[in-house]
């Protein structure tokens, strides 16, 4: 291919698969002899299991085995820690990690209390549905709030109280800061995320080959390798001898990469201890509380600010739920208080968190993983800071923005990958200006906004800035080869859940190797395929991993060139690869296809040189010094019914910039479904849970995902500041779209409905008809 | 319960299956596990997510809502019927890859089912008919926009 493919809009290699239904996911795999696993999960909140008869299911015909936690022994242990608490001084952490099965006590509704392999996985539930459990329901902690006021009931009765942790993080002086301002602003926040709700549940098998002694686990994970060491170690097995693979994944978003679940742990062991295969895949009921959510925080946080609008600094206190364990560490709170400095200048900032264990499932990150509440305070603190001061909003987010020449720019705390948190790069202002332009703002506000209010019509504009720190470390890897069928193989292990990654690592392979990007056959999430990595999260698919597999593929191209001249007897400046073929350039009929050279690079007889690897193949490792920071700028316009307070979205701009992009069609379908997300944390989508901790809305049909009447057409401009941490100069995307969502909804629904005027402030998400029409009441 | 078994014979994608399946079996489990068409995906089992919508005469129906025997005597259409053969596609499946109609394409296959009845009744939709008509699918990843756009790209194309 002589036309670059790198930067293309490039159909993708994985759709004809997906479309004509052949793509393998999880529950379409059958093994034979395969049983079925159901699980009985606990009914309560917080409750003691007194006594469990597991005999009647055990009659029933068809089951096969029913384990509970008594039947584990040695292997049952508290899960690992995925995440520990980052070194900051000072900092409180509690470790309590989920349980495979319930010994004693119950934590939330879902928890699971024994699992049943059955032939079928009617009969599983039939038999899940036997087992007699003698509950003792205990007072439930299920509210935030409530959870830390003293006396609350204990989710961890060894612990004094539901502190999970405590941190606080500062830079420069903020009390100081304080004194010297024109106006201090403080406001308490309420911003409550919902779960992530993949289209495919999860899903577990597992098949124990007693033959070889090696383990296959297929998992509808985001990290494989980590699930392969640690089932490896569970089972005291080698690495070696475990397989995880990572299929066709129907959305992930984050829960997916939550390690270790209990089905995670359970099935492959069942599978060993049965000697068949063990399938066990997730129900939707199940999964509004098997899998992980993301949920709320409460910030008491106040700004000072000059008399111009300058920030001179933002102190922030906030209450952190993590539900009933803390498996994934403090990654989603120190997002939120990394996250809240946003695209501006905060000199100062004290900012502290209480991590609180609640009888709820278990927080984990959930695209944007906390990014979304600091996002949502410091906006909705200059929207009011502006209105306090009569600034316009746009105005007073473009004085505080950090200056293009300021970067790489320090904020001075510790991010989620234990680094000082510091923007590679980075230009805002241009940003801002053209999402202005786009949603037509001057014009909406000086013309539009009063003729249609004169016309009794409740419209309002909103436009807001965030910046999100993507592709973390620690490191991926891939390896390039040319085959010798003439095409490229990539191999990587992280997993895919959708974005694309067949397609955007084949594009960049495909300029270096000289094929189509149809002709690169991507392998992601198969830990026998490749073994070491890390995982799809924290939006470094494209930056860890695309660079990993960028170098490996510079490596063959050198490989293929040493190989082409030894055979031309040419010198390796005289070659030029395209079309799947080498040529000397300008001398017509002296090529050779890529696919012989893979032959000649793997001779049979005669001796190679010292030194010399065989075949046209190279393996490469990238880890970024720390992560590359995208920004971006949402406006909207919206309308406001003032009878069902049900808004409709006439017009809304992204404007992104996620450095280099490598095909722009797949960022803007990131970008497309991210805003959907935030569209649905934003006003449609809330977990309600009763004082008893009960989940009262887990079906599709009351917890509702928005639907092509409530997600708008978007209008999309990218602005590009590379990243300088790594050589092709990407920042991460994946979870930009649903960031900042939240506050321009309040800010543009505030507008609509001319809620300052009337003494009302939106200082929570989600909305939702209801709750707004609450709040708007209680102001007129 | 258990072990009670009724005879059902249906046809899909024009191949005559005759099956002894429980009375409770869902089509969708039917059609996936006992015939092992598992291009139609199950995502919520309850009717609102629409990823296992399949044409029963012609008609879109959420598979997760039937029981296997309601669908005795009757035609039916799925995922792994629309393509001519295994190295082409249906043009709704093209357009679907051409305007990257799809990210992780679990919700796929009922989407082209649905989209396929769809169009077969308004070949020349107007993109709010289009966004109606989608609405009983949930996509968790697309943002439907790039959908939105592979419908009326298909649509344009049948017109042409």
């Amino acid at each position: 291919m002589s036309t670059r493919q790198f930067g293309e809009a490039v159909k993708r290699n994985e759709d004809a698969r997906l479309l004509a239904g052949r793509a393998q996911f999880i529950d379409d795999l059958t093994l034979p002899g395969m049983l079925h696993a159901a699980f009985l999960r606990s009914p309560h909140a917080h409750a003691r299991l007194k006594s469990i008869d597991v005999a009647p299911a055990l009659a029933r015909d068809g089951v096969v085995a029913v384990y509970t936690a008594q039947d584990l022994g040695d292997y049952w242990r508290p899960g690992p820690l995925i995440v520990p608490p980052p070194p900051v001084e000072g900092a409180v952490f509690n470790e309590r990690t989920q349980v495979p099965l319930v010994k004693d006590t119950a934590r939330h509704v879902g928890e699971p209390v024994a699992m049943v392999v059955a032939t079928s996985r009617y009969v599983a539930e039939d038999a899940a549905a036997d087992i007699v459990v003698d509950w003792e329901p205990l007072p439930v902690a299920a509210e935030l709030a409530a959870a830390v006021a003293p006396g609350a009931p204990r989710v961890h009765d060894d612990l004094p109280d539901n502190l999970a942790a405590h941190v606080r993080q500062t830079k420069g002086d903020y009390a100081a800061a304080a004194k010297r301002a024109h106006r201090i602003i403080k406001r308490r926040f309420a911003y409550d995320h919902g779960c992530a709700q993949p289209m495919e549940t999860r899903g577990v098998v597992a098949q124990w080959d007693a033959g070889s002694e090696r383990l296959t686990v297929w998992d509808t994970t985001q990290a494989p390798i980590a699930i392969r060491n640690g089932l490896a170690g569970m089972l005291g097995l080698s690495e070696r001898q475990v397989r995880v693979i990572a299929p066709f994944i129907g959305g992930g978003f984050g829960p997916k990469i939550m390690l270790f679940y209990p089905d995670e742990v359970l099935v492959p062991w069942a599978a060993v201890q049965l000697g068949r295969p063990v399938k066990w895949i997730e129900d939707r009921a199940e999964h509004f509380v098997a899998t992980t959510h993301e949920r709320g925080q409460l910030h008491d946080a106040e700004i000072a600010v000059a008399a111009d609008g300058k920030i001179l600094g933002v102190k922030d206190v906030f209450l952190h739920d993590t539900g009933a364990y803390d498996p994934y560490g403090l990654t989603v709170p120190i997002n939120s208080q990394c996250t809240l400095l946003g695209p501006y200048v905060v000199p100062n900032y004290d900012s502290t968190f209480t991590a609180v264990f609640t009888n709820t499932p278990i927080v984990t990150p959930y695209r944007g993983a906390g990014r979304q509440h600091g996002v949502f305070v410091i906006e909705r603190l200059l929207d009011i800071a502006a209105r306090e001061l009569g600034l316009d909003r746009a105005e007073i987010r473009r004085r505080n923005f950090i200056p293009p020449e300021a970067f790489p720019y320090s904020n001075e705390i510790i991010y989620q990958d234990f680094t000082r948190l510091s923007y590679d790069s980075g230009d805002y202002a241009p940003m801002l200006a053209k999402a202005l332009e786009l949603v037509g703002y001057e014009r909406f506000v000086r013309e539009e906004q009063p003729r249609l209010r004169a016309a009794g019509r409740h419209v309002g504009i909103g436009v807001v800035c965030y910046v999100e720190g993507t592709g973390i470390g620690p490191y991926e890897g891939a390896k390039v080869q040319v085959q010798t069928n003439g095409k490229a193989s990539v191999l990587t292990g992280i997993g895919t859940q959708g974005q694309g990654h067949y397609t955007s690592f084949a594009q960049i392979v495909a300029d270096q190797v000289g094929v189509g990007v149809a002709d690169v056959e991507v392998i992601t999430g198969d830990t026998d395929q490749f073994y070491w990595g890390a995982g799809t999260f924290a939006s470094r698919g494209a930056v860890v991993a695309g660079n990993a597999v960028s170098q490996a593929a510079v490596a063959v191209r050198k490989k293929i060139l040493r190989t082409a001249a030894e055979h031309f007897e040419c010198a390796e400046a005289d070659l030029v690869i395209a079309d799947g073929r080498v040529a000397i350039a300008g001398v017509p009929g002296r090529s050779i296809a890529l696919g012989e050279l893979a032959v000649l690079a793997n001779p049979m007889r005669g001796a190679v040189a010292a030194g010399t690897e065989p075949g046209l193949e190279a393996t490469s490792y990238f880890g970024p010094e720390s992560g590359a920071t995208s920004s971006g700028v949402h406006a909207m316009i919206v309308e406001v019914d003032p009878e069902t307070m049900i808004p409709e979205i006439l017009k809304y701009v992204v404007v992104h910039d996620c450095g280099t992009i490598v095909n722009p069609l797949i960022v803007e379908g990131q970008v497309h479904g991210g805003v959907a997300q935030g569209i649905g944390n934003a006003f449609y989508e809330q977990l309600v849970f009763d004082g008893e901790g009960q989940l009262l809305n887990a079906t599709f049909a009351d917890y509702l995902l928005p639907t092509a009447l409530e997600v708008p057409r978007m209008e999309l401009a990218h602005t590009v500041t590379p990243s300088p941490l790594n050589p092709l100069g990407i920042k991460g995307v994946g979870e930009a779209g649903a960031i900042p969502v939240g506050p321009l909804f309040a800010q543009a629904l505030e507008d609509a409905l001319g809620l300052p005027s009337q003494g009302v402030e939106l200082l929570e998400i989600p909305l939702g008809p209801s709750r707004l029409w609450e709040l708007a009441r209680a102001g007129s | 319960m258990s072990g009670e078994r009724v005879l059902i014979a249906t046809t899909v994608n024009g191949t005559r299956h005759e099956r002894a399946v429980e009375p409770r079996m869902l089509l969708s489990d039917f059609i996936r596990h006992e015939l092992g068409l598992t291009g139609t995906h199950v995502g919520c089992e309850h009717g609102v997510c629409g990823a296992c919508t399949i044409l029963v005469d012609g008609l879109p129906v959420r598979a997760c809502l039937m029981f296997a025997p309601q669908a005795n005597g009757r035609a039916i259409e799925t995922v792994e019927g629309l393509a001519p053969d295994r190295t082409r596609l249906h043009p709704l499946q093209e357009a679907f890859r051409d305007a990257h109609g799809l990210q992780c394409g679990y919700c796929t296959p009922g989407i082209l089912m649905t989209m396929k009845a769809f169009l077969a009744e308004h070949p020349s939709p107007s993109e709010a008919e289009v966004r109606e008509a989608l609405s009983g699918n949930l996509c968790r990843c697309t943002g439907y926009q790039h959908i939105v756009d592979a419908v009326m790209l298909a649509a344009k194309r049948a017109r042409a």
